[in-house]
């Protein structure tokens, strides 16, 4: 993989996510293979908006590569607050670091702070853009599940505004995976994502009733209603509570079933699901240490 | 091109764009970021009959020769215009406008949550796709009226 940032999933080939997929499958075999290789290394975290997964991930995952954080904290007790331009805090606190983590909720919040540091920088989420190691580790799952050749795959709940659908469709088309997408009309894939699934000879098959296209799915992604994304409340209102699946709901499932989903979940999967075969989620949230340890240790340079 | 068909005077030395869609000069000049306060003369033919384009509009810059990555911008308004770059009364250069690969700086980003909304110092830069443009920093793809997004 030969790239000073991550950005987008739209950069990454085949290539560049099976050296990261096979990076984490050997480091989650063997953790004590890389522990300590990147001694000193300090990761800066930049969230300016909140998150458990992404952030503690992270921070776990260049602990355990011998590393440490240095957090800007909560957005109120930064120089944020004050005004500051994210352009100068990234020019800051590249001095800090050797790589830095970045989300924001601003779209191609990532790609511009990129044009303006030489550490490695990559993007934790950037508004309703990207979120391409989320991707990867959703990637990393799948392909321990279902595997990545000849499958399919439900993608339901926001497709509009969900960052991790954008990135994940778009990294689909590098391999042999047949993609559906289910969701109210309302929140139907954005134009950019569909561009691109065209451009990459992917058929965009779009659905708004779950039941018929279940049994026909190997992995079924599920993703929460992004309240924060929608400009009123009224029109969140109107599709919240859409798309749930409960145990009963699964019935028609093919008994191999992965049912995946980002997290955090509201109410879009209920919890009778968590305690059936089906359930990956849980695992898809522990692969993203091993996943962000493969993708820094690559960044940063292979160990020291 | 004859003068009764241009119905303004000859200039001796300039930019002539001429076969512009019929309504679109102002957006040309717009487009280049030429409104006058630089002191450049303009001279502006409106909705002109036209055999190729029914109705047609020309601008004519007098005194800059404008250059051709100045000018390809205009293919995104403009696909059909041809540059006349003249000296001296006479046309001494004619060429075509070309698709840029990249416009950068001369359109606003329709995303209101797209970072180059904000105040960074960023500059919008557009990919142009065919039939349309894509904002290199949040994908946005714009494919209609495209000169309701030039900056004012």
């Amino acid at each position: 993989m030969n790239h000073d940032h991550i950005t987008s999933a739209r950069q990454l080939s085949r290539s560049d996510i099976e050296t990261v997929l096979d990076r984490a499958a050997e480091i989650a075999a063997d953790p004590d293979s890389v522990a300590n290789s990147h001694e000193g290394a300090l990761l800066g975290l930049l969230f300016f908006e909140p998150s458990t997964r992404t952030k503690m991930s992270f921070s776990a995952a260049i602990k355990r590569l011998g590393g440490d954080v240095v957090d800007m904290g909560p957005v109120d007790s930064s120089s944020v607050k004050k005004g500051e331009s994210l352009a100068d805090t990234v020019r800051v606190v590249e001095g800090y670091a050797d790589a830095l983590v970045l989300r924001h909720p601003s779209e191609g919040a990532a790609k511009m702070a990129s044009e303006f540091v030489d550490v490695p920088l990559v993007n934790a989420g950037d508004g309703a853009g990207q979120h391409p190691t989320q991707t990867l580790l959703d990637l990393y799952t799948i392909r321990e599940s279902a595997g990545l050749e000849d499958v399919t795959i439900g993608i339901m709940g926001d497709l509009k505004y969900g960052r991790t659908v954008h990135s994940l469709a778009h990294a689909l088309t590098n391999f042999n995976v047949s993609q559906h997408f289910i969701s109210p009309d309302s929140l139907k894939l954005p134009r950019k994502v569909r561009y691109d699934l065209h451009q990459e000879g992917s058929t965009v098959k779009e659905h708004t009733d779950f039941d018929p296209i279940l049994p026909s799915l190997d992995v079924l992604y599920v993703t929460r209603i992004q309240r924060e994304r929608f400009p009123d409340e009224s029109e969140y209102r109107k599709v919240a509570g859409e798309y749930q699946i409960d145990a009963d709901t699964l019935a028609s499932a093919r008994d191999d079933l992965t049912v995946m989903h980002p997290l955090p979940r509201v109410d879009e999967i209920a919890y009778d699901v968590d305690g059936t075969d089906y359930a990956n989620y849980f695992e898809q949230a522990h692969n993203g240490v091993s996943v962000r340890m493969a993708l820094l240790d690559i960044l940063l340079g292979g160990g020291q | 091109m004859t003068d009764q068909e241009l119905r303004v005077s000859k200039i001796q030395r300039g930019t002539v764009i001429d076969h512009i869609p019929g309504g679109q000069a102002l957006n040309v000049l717009a487009i280049l970021g030429i409104d006058g306060t630089e002191g450049d003369v303009v001279s502006i033919g409106m909705n002109v009959p036209s055999d190729r384009l029914g109705r047609k509009d020309v601008v004519k810059v007098e005194g800059r020769e404008l250059s051709q990555s100045e000018l390809d911008v205009l293919s995104l308004i403009a696909p059909d215009a041809s540059i006349n770059i003249i000296r001296e009364f006479e046309v001494r250069q004619k060429h075509r406008v070309d698709r840029p690969e990249r416009v950068t700086g001369v359109l606003e980003c329709p995303n209101h949550n797209c970072i180059t909304s904000e105040s960074e110092p960023v500059e919008t830069e557009f990919e142009v796709l065919d039939g349309g443009i894509r904002c290199v920093y949040c994908d946005t793809i714009i494919r209609e009226n495209i000169a309701s997004h030039i900056y004012v």
